[in-house]
């Protein structure tokens, strides 16, 4: 299972890149796994300010769907486009093509609650 | 939890394997998608053997599958399988399965893994009153433990599998079954049935057979581009044809008329079937609901137990199997609607994450050859 060093994760499965006050947010390679095929991707919430923990859309794979959580507190800047034609690329390319939104954070404190590589790895098992 | 005998295979081919009916399955090897359009494009194969199998034999055999069934056994012939279901004695159903006749005085009965033993304890609780001995050694045996089962499915199924016997199998009639010699096993139920509309055949087998056959089928297959396949994928299949599945669309309350299966209820004359009286009343006044498929016209996929609501967000109905359809590529399912709203075309709402998504209520199947 692909964990890439440079990133942040939570224990819903995101994972964060972090730029000065800027956070991309997408699913880890182990989440794009449990759900299997990725057919849609409901993201409704660009511009919106919203809480660590408050959803921001929703994933639809082929026999389930799950919802999407703020890793970070922050307002929704940007969405990924792409997703909404070829929602599999979050199956193919998760830590790339796949990534879901970009957030200007409000609280960049909340940086540190995060998960590393190493104590990701410890969640899922790998 | 249960092993089927293939399970050995499945791990090693890296499955996604879950508890399923009282088993360890296979939901998925190379993704659900992949492994459905291989069935329709090619030729998957499916371990089923989680699925029961009773026999029945002797002189009154005939007289209690009419009474226990809901379709006309006597219409059946020697190597020819029939659909049909058990209704409860309170308008619902027991299960859904299939009847084989082997002769006048022996059939075959496969029945759902999940509702295996309660199947059982229906059939022996109704043998009595025919003098039908039930258990080890009698009348009416349940084989499920011992019998192992691959569904070989798809356009190529029939022709890659010819390879495996000297009997002629690729012209064989859909619902029919031959015993055979197989992959140089003896006494192999080959069948032409199946779950998923693509045609093929349902293999048989005994538990010990079990490796020789997966290994003698996919060698056989491995031309055609024979691949595993998962239970998501069975489920995509059967969705898109519209064929109901027990403990989601059909159940204990649902009755066969209003899930559509009239098709599998006969009212004819000498068969006096459990429910007859109650079913031939509702066939002739009409149901307030009735089971039928839909397709998304909003984006958006539909699920088990989705609300549908109509243009003012009124209560009309249930989802009872939904999916993203993975040859339509659009979200599809099957619904109880209420009197008025399951004509076809009718536009209806199906209510995700608390918004209302355009449907239509349409004609099955979905998928058309």
């Amino acid at each position: 299972m692909n964990v890439p060093t440079n990133l942040k994760y939570t224990k819903d499965h995101e994972w964060v890149l972090i730029k000065g006050n800027e956070a991309t947010v997408g699913i880890t390679d182990f989440a794009q796994h449990e759900l299997g095929d990725i057919v849609f991707i409901e993201i409704e919430t660009v511009g919106e300010e919203l809480g660590h923990g408050e959803v921001f859309g929703t994933v639809e794979a082929v026999k389930t769907v799950s919802d999407l959580f703020m890793p970070v507190s922050g307002t929704v800047k940007e969405k990924n486009e792409e997703l909404d034609t070829t929602a599999e690329l979050v199956n193919s390319d998760p830590y790339g093509k796949g990534w879901m939104i970009r957030v200007e954070l409000s609280d960049p404190s909340e940086i540190d609650a995060l998960l590393d590589a190493e104590a990701y790895k410890k969640l899922i098992g790998a | 939890m249960k092993n089927t005998p293939f399970l050995k295979y499945h791990e090693a081919l890296g499955a996604r394997i879950i508890p399923f009916a009282g088993y360890n399955m296979p939901v998925e090897y190379a993704g659900i998608t992949e492994e459905h359009l291989t069935v329709r494009s090619g030729v998957g194969v499916f371990d089923v053997s989680h699925m029961g199998e009773f026999w029945v034999n002797g002189p009154r055999a005939l007289d209690f599958l009419q009474h226990i069934t809901s379709n006309d056994v006597s219409a059946l012939t020697d190597g020819k399988v029939q659909y049909t279901c058990f209704p409860n004695g309170r308008g619902g159903i027991v299960d859904d399965l299939l009847v084989y006749r082997f002769s006048a005085e022996k059939y075959l009965l496969v029945v759902n893994a999940a509702n295996i033993e309660k199947d059982w304890e229906w059939c022996v609780k109704h043998a009595a009153a025919f003098g039908i001995t039930a258990g080890p050694g009698g009348q009416l045996n349940n084989a499920s433990d011992g019998t192992a089962q691959l569904a070989v499915q798809g356009p190529l199924a029939l022709k890659a599998m010819q390879k495996l016997t000297g009997e002629p199998v690729t012209d064989m009639e859909y619902y029919t079954f031959k015993v055979l010699k197989f992959a140089g096993i003896d006494d192999v139920i080959f069948s032409t049935t199946g779950y998923t509309g693509s045609g093929g055949c349902e293999i048989y087998i005994r538990n010990a057979d079990a490796p020789r056959l997966w290994e003698e089928v996919f060698r056989a297959g491995e031309e055609y581009g024979i691949k595993p396949i998962g239970l998501g994928a069975r489920d995509t299949l059967r969705l898109e044809m519209g064929f109901c599945l027990y403990g989601n669309d059909i159940n204990d309350t649902t009755t066969p008329i209003e899930a559509g299966l009239g098709w599998i209820t006969k009212f004819v004359p000498g068969k006096d079937f459990i429910d007859r009286d109650l079913l031939l009343k509702q066939k002739e006044e009409g149901t307030d609901r009735r089971l039928k498929g839909f397709v998304m016209i909003d984006k958006g996929i539909p699920r088990q137990h989705y609300e549908v609501v109509d243009a003012q967000g009124n209560l009309i109905g249930e989802v009872t199997s939904g999916t993203m359809a993975p040859s339509l590529k659009q979200g599809i399912g099957l619904a109880y609607l209420n009197k008025g709203f399951w004509k076809n075309d009718t536009e209806i709402f199906i209510r995700v994450r608390g918004r209302d998504l355009k449907a239509k209520v349409t004609a099955l199947p979905f998928y058309k050859q």
